[in-house]
């Protein structure tokens, strides 16, 4: 049990420096989920965390006291690798109680605690096994037995999922979200899935570029995006994004595109009239208006997954992707009328980035 | 399409030439004559004559006669044939026991970030690409009773006060030729572990790290364990190698002095070409064969890959 601190932490590998200024308070039992697309930094933050990488500037804090020059081993954290770097020479029980066995624990209790880790795990059939002889689950698994093994303050995940196959990883996420339910470990997860990172956190921190985005929970990062980035990161499919000029005065503002076309605002939202700006829509915020009702666009490709119906449409040169519940069979050039939900629409100016509020003049 | 099925069901003519070129043994059988004859000519007969020879009195310019095991008899008796067994196993042991330790040592230390990591690696090598006389004539000027470098060190040094006989001393002599064939062995064991540590992931040793383990630890349960079947191949060569060496010995010491360097190999050579004798030459060198084998089978049972290398199943 513990909580964890992040105090201005920067990181340089000799000129380049890969995380600028990291704050972030991790609370005690919280799963945090670290996500961005590779080279964010995020993983280099978690090695971090473990000791397996030098802080460069600020502080690291695990319960209040500075863990920068404490050696990994001390720092009483478990790490679950992406590709488990289980010992292959060594069966599965011996894996799990190999850190106990460092501890001088004896026989009788390394096996206890062996033995309940593997009994939560599913793994009770599998001690006298080599890693070599389990599939790619279960030894996703016995990386989490070592990691649990030992009641660590912290767990570390890093890409744990990535090399499973796509069924397994998302029963593997319950599996772990249920486990911390039961341990409620503090747990710090980095992964650039953003769909894990949804399903599995309490809150989460979109990183890029060696800064972080945002921290919110999953549906404050879903509904208010602070910035392009963070609302084209999170939610699958994507936000749609369309350049265009803001027209109108307080009241009736609108978003014009390239040919005239204009998407609505609230009708409390008053932005300067001629600003550029982004215009952010989610797919499944887009419903089908009768002709002349919504916006007119060019269908490019339908795309059915039987429970929705995905359309790819194109509307002044830019793609605009739709979802609905119900099934469509538009076909190739089909004109359809799109209409946006006003109160789920997003605004980011056009050069920064950031959105821009609705009461911002 | 009449005409069609009924051409199609009768079966096909198939030539000779197609019945062999989709037979895999038959091909396969083919395909491995060529290397089949160099092996026999090369390896079979040459083994097979050495064999015969040891079990006939054949002297340099008379054939011999058959005279069953008569060679082993004489040599069962003989003190000579007896030291050299004597002084193989000490050659071998202590040199490959050394090899060992320093080319583990110097693996380990070349598989750390150092600087000019590359340059080191190919000054390491070089005891190895030497030609071995070349090396064994450099130690022996190294080893001279008169212009050792050595034994003059010491001297301005005022260590010792007369110069040391390295080659002439029974014991000097054998350490002698132990530390040259060490000195040419290390870099082959040193080379070959050092591929074997770069195979070891390094996400272990972190993973180790966060286990708790220090160095020592480390070392102990990933390195030492991951790294067994490769030793094990390599020590194997290491053995033979060390247990059938000749030209350092016939350089430096042509087994003296009184015969206390000779090995099996040099007295084979010496009994059957300078003494004229083929024939105990012959069995001198046959005499080496069980323990040869019984080295190899050691590395075989050895390197029978591990339940842990193994894939799937129980």
């Amino acid at each position: 049990m513990a909580s964890v601190t992040i105090d201005s932490v920067k990181k340089r590998f000799g000129r380049n420096e890969v995380l600028h200024c990291i704050d972030l308070a991790i609370e005690d039992s919280e799963f945090v989920v670290l996500v961005g697309p590779s080279g964010c930094g995020k993983s280099t933050l978690l090695r971090m965390i473990a000791g397996l990488e030098e802080v460069t500037e600020g502080q690291i804090k695990i319960n209040d006291q500075v863990v920068n020059n404490i050696p990994p081993k001390k720092r009483d954290i478990a790490m679950v690798f992406q590709n488990y770097a289980l010992y292959p020479h060594m069966k599965v029980f011996d894996n799990m109680a190999f850190s106990l066995k460092l501890q001088k624990m004896s026989a009788r209790k390394i096996r206890e605690q062996v033995e309940k880790s593997a009994e939560i795990l599913g793994l009770t059939d599998y001690l006298d096994r080599y890693p070599r002889q389990l599939s790619g689950g279960q030894r996703q698994r016995v990386a989490m037995g070592r990691a649990i093994v030992r009641s660590p303050k912290v767990f570390l995940f890093d890409e744990p999922l990535s090399n499973l196959d796509a069924k397994l990883r998302v029963q593997m996420r319950t599996e772990i979200k249920t486990l911390h339910f039961q341990l409620s470990t503090t747990s710090i997860y980095v992964t650039h899935d953003q769909i894990e990172a949804m399903t599995m956190a309490d809150r989460i921190v979109v990183m890029h570029d060696g800064w972080i985005e945002q921290v919110g929970t999953p549906l404050e990062l879903y509904d208010f995006p602070a910035n392009r980035f963070v609302a084209g990161f999170i939610g699958s499919p994507a936000m749609n994004f369309l350049e265009g000029t803001i027209v109108g005065d307080s009241g009736a503002c609108a978003v014009e595109l390239a040919d005239s076309t204009r998407l609505p605002l609230p009708d409390s939202w008053t932005v300067e009239h001629g600003r550029r700006v982004v215009y952010g829509i989610r797919p499944e915020h887009l419903s089908l208006a009768q002709e002349n009702g919504g916006i007119g666009a060019k269908v490019v490709v339908v795309e059915p997954t039987g429970s929705e119906t995905l359309i790819i449409s194109e509307i002044a040169g830019m793609k605009l992707h739709a979802v609905f519940r119900e099934r469509h069979s538009f076909r190739q050039k089909d004109t359809i009328f799109l209409q946006p939900t006003p109160s789920k629409t997003h605004l980011f100016d056009a050069q920064t980035g950031n959105v821009i509020e609705g009461n911002s003049i | 399409m009449a005409q069609q099925t009924q051409s199609a069901v009768v079966p096909p003519k198939i030539t000779f030439w197609e019945r062999f070129e989709n037979n895999r043994n038959l091909l396969g059988l083919f395909l491995m004559l060529p290397t089949a004859a160099l092996l026999v000519t090369f390896l079979a007969y040459p083994l097979g004559l050495g064999v015969w020879l040891g079990l006939t009195d054949t002297t340099i310019g008379r054939e011999g006669v058959f005279i069953g095991l008569e060679n082993y008899k004489w040599l069962f008796a003989d003190s000579v044939f007896w030291l050299s067994v004597f002084n193989t196993f000490l050659y071998t042991t202590v040199a490959s026991t050394i090899k060992f330790g320093l080319g583990l040592w110097l693996a380990l230390i070349l598989n750390q970030h150092i600087p000019f990591k590359s340059l080191i690696r190919a000054i390491i090598l070089l005891p190895w690409i030497v030609p071995t006389v070349l090396s064994a004539v450099a130690f022996w000027w190294i080893y001279d009773s008169q212009f050792s470098i050595i034994s003059w060190s010491l001297m301005k040094l005022g260590f010792i006060d007369q110069y040391i006989n390295f080659l002439g001393e029974k014991n000097n002599a054998r350490a002698a030729v132990i530390i040259a064939n060490i000195w040419r062995g290390v870099p082959f064991v040193a080379i070959s572990l050092l591929a074997g540590l770069q195979t070891i992931s390094p996400i272990l040793y972190e993973a180790a790290t966060l286990d708790g383990a220090n160095k020592w630890q480390q070392f102990r349960h990933v390195t030492l364990p991951m790294l067994t079947p490769i030793i094990s191949v390599v020590m194997t060569f290491s053995v033979l190698f060390t247990f059938t060496d000749f030209q350092l010995i016939y350089v430096l010491t042509r087994g003296g002095p009184i015969n206390a360097t000779h090995l099996m190999a040099t007295l084979s050579f010496q009994r059957a070409i300078p003494g004229g004798h083929l024939g105990e030459g012959a069995a001198i060198a046959v005499a080496m064969i069980p323990f040869l084998l019984a080295a190899i089978l050691f590395s075989y049972f050895g390197l029978q890959r591990r339940a842990w290398q193994q894939g799937g199943g129980h």
